[in-house]
């Protein structure tokens, strides 16, 4: 018996039952309908925490000084002053797997332009900032090694100090007041908006790490480094090459904790995408219940198609058929339920998907893979429930089966 | 010799629990080709018992069933529907035939399940409604048709494929005695052109129209005896008052 004519018989047996055959596959639509938009939401997610990652920086990487220990007073990671401008610059001169490298020194304080004034953080960096944060400006230009040298009071400005320091105008060539010493504002960040903890990144003035250093903090040290390894697979030897650079400059000997703190971005990302792709698992878990509760459905209506059409089995057997012709027959039938149901439930699937992310605004990603999943697994939902009724057919007694009532 | 079928000392047993129902006792049969058999009994004689084996629809409990010399009781189930479908058409008393199928769709079903092109199927299809003279009812459903009618495609059915036999299990029981005697013509002409006939009945009326009779009680042919001069269908139609003229009254 041909593929093709099996094919014709199942459509048609279905066709009988539209009402039947069509509840049947909404089983199965559903549940892949539900595998789908999970599944998007889920790599929705996972695309969004690895952008917001992605957007502190290019391949960045942090050196926090140790803990400040006083008698028997220990400060938290990141309170001693361990790190140095020279360690930058033997970070910089020694180690391959850095591209670029920028020295963090930190302060609060309040920013006075005319009358209005406005607290926030005053962070000094190399003018290699813009390319270890990928973070672009929107006017004006990013201070340059001269400014360095000089400790030339200039500032770029985050969106948010702008907003409400020139409300409505464009700040570049103006004067502002840090610790009433004047700065001039060369340039202006682009907006980043919230990171990952809901903090806002754009209440900042950048200026000069030498300058905020002498200038407005007065010490001699730096309270961490940033740097970028050239690529993303450099992040390891990035880091080790860091931590043996410092704990020999550092003079720790071997068994000694170290008094600084190399973080990798990748640790984060890693951690973060890990979540997120145990998240998609486990919506996609759930999802994939209800298909096989819809699977089930098919077995159950399979089976009662095959008691009521005994004789008609009965009746195929009598003019030749095999056990193996009424076997594909019925697995034919049921394969066409579920990826019916399948391709209806992906289409379904990816509209509520649409629906879901314009309503909540929460990013959804469908990938061709997911959907080709869903589609091979409605499949596989199809032979797998609609094999056992397939067999008992096959297997009846075709003497039995013509007398059935 | 001639011979189509050869049964050997065939036995069947069913077990029913504790009980055994031995169905057939011992049966040596052997029917030649072009033959007309009629098998009579009461029911629970064996008669249907031996019609699935002759069938192929079940095998002997004992003994050996030689179908065209080849012994085929100890076949496996795949192989006992490859020679049903060639060997072997089928009519039942309560016709078997698909509903919601039309006739054409239900003389190709066992085309279905051999080899070959759908256009041919088609035609072999057509060719044997019109040699039961339904044609021009090609697409007309089961239940649009009369019961004389249907049985006529079960026959059509039985002969698409050009059996070496065909088994009629009751095939008058449901049908009115005009009706009966019209289906008897069909097989008499289908014998005619040398198609071995094989007829369960127990109408003695019905069983007169074959060539020979043999008679079953309690698992076991008691006669078996060739019908010296059977009645011939054509003629009896002739005798019997018209359905036109029936209509028109």
């Amino acid at each position: 018996m041909r593929y093709l004519q099996i094919l014709r018989v199942a459509l048609k047996a279905l066709g009988r039952n539209k009402m039947r055959s069509s509840l049947t596959m909404l089983g199965i639509i559903i549940g892949v309908a539900a595998v789908i938009a999970m599944l998007g939401i889920g790599q929705g997610a996972k695309r969004m925490v690895n952008a917001q990652i992605a957007s502190l920086g290019e391949n960045l990487l942090n050196v926090f000084p140790g803990s400040h220990t006083a008698g028997a007073f220990r400060g938290g990671a990141g309170t001693a002053s361990s790190l140095t401008e020279e360690d930058v610059v033997a970070i910089r001169n020694n180690c391959s797997a850095i591209a670029r490298i920028s020295p963090v020194v930190r302060s609060g304080a309040q920013v006075v332009a005319g009358n209005l004034n406005w607290g926030t953080s005053i962070q000094g960096y190399s003018p290699d900032f813009t390319y270890i944060r990928s973070w672009p400006l929107s006017s004006g230009a990013f201070f340059t090694d001269q400014d360095i040298k000089g400790a030339t009071k200039v500032c770029v400005l985050g969106q948010t100090v702008v907003d409400n320091l020139f409300p409505g105008e464009d700040p570049v060539g103006e004067i502002v007041r840090i610790r009433k010493l004047p700065f001039r504002v060369i340039g202006v960040l682009s907006q980043k908006g919230q990171n990952a903890f809901g903090q806002d990144q754009d209440d900042i003035s950048v200026a000069p790490w030498t300058t905020v250093q002498k200038k407005l903090v007065g010490s001699t040290y730096i309270n961490y480094i940033i740097a970028s390894a050239v690529d993303r697979s450099q992040m390891d030897l990035a880091e080790k090459q860091i931590t043996d650079l410092l704990r020999q400059r550092h003079r720790i000997l071997p068994g000694q904790d170290d008094d600084f703190t190399v973080r990798s971005q990748l640790d984060i990302a890693t951690a973060a995408s890990s979540t997120s792709s145990i998240m998609t698992i486990l919506l996609a878990a759930i999802a994939s219940i209800s298909l096989i509760v819809g699977g089930i459905g098919i077995m159950n209506i399979m089976l009662v198609s095959v008691t009521e059409r005994t004789r008609e089995i009965g009746i195929r057997m009598a003019v030749g058929a095999r056990g193996k012709d009424i076997l594909t027959q019925f697995l034919i039938e049921s394969m066409v339920l579920s990826l019916i149901g399948g391709i209806v439930g992906i289409l379904l699937g990816v509209l509520a998907s649409k629906a879901i992310s314009a309503v909540l605004r929460w990013p959804i990603f469908i990938s061709i893979l997911s959907i080709a999943l869903s589609f091979f697994f409605s499949g596989f939902v199809g032979v797998f429930f609609g094999f056992y009724p397939a067999r008992k057919a096959s297997n009846l007694d075709p003497i039995e089966a013509l007398r059935y009532e | 010799m001639n011979e189509l079928i050869s049964t050997d000392h065939l036995v069947k047993i069913y077990k029913l629990g504790d009980y055994e129902i031995h169905a057939l006792r011992c049966i040596d049969l052997s029917i030649e080709k072009g033959a007309f058999v009629a098998i009579m009994g009461p029911s629970g004689s064996g008669k249907s018992t031996l019609m699935h084996i002759l069938g192929c629809l079940d095998r002997p409990t004992k003994g050996n069933y030689f179908l065209e010399g080849k012994d085929i009781s100890s076949l496996d189930r795949n192989s006992l529907a490859g020679i049903r479908n060639q060997k072997i058409g089928f009519v039942f008393q309560s016709f078997n035939l698909l509903s919601r199928t039309t006739a054409l769709e239900n003389v190709e079903l066992p085309l279905l399940y051999n080899s070959g092109y759908s256009k041919e199927k088609t035609e072999k299809a057509r060719k044997a409604l019109s040699m039961v003279g339904l044609e021009g009812r090609e697409n007309h459903y089961p239940n649009k048709l009369s019961g004389g009618q249907q049985q006529r495609v079960a026959i059509a059915r039985a002969l698409v494929n050009d059996p070496a036999i065909i088994l009629a299990d009751e095939p008058t029981g449901n049908l009115d005695s005009r009706t009966s005697v019209e289906v008897m013509e069909i097989f008499q002409s289908l014998n005619q052109k040398g198609i071995t006939i094989i007829l369960i009945t127990h109408e003695k009326d019905i069983a007169a129209y074959a060539k020979r009779n043999i008679t079953f009680r309690d698992g076991r042919i008691v006669r078996d005896e060739p019908v010296l001069a059977p009645k011939k269908a054509t003629e009896e139609l002739l005798s019997l008052p018209s359905e036109k003229i029936e209509e028109e009254k």
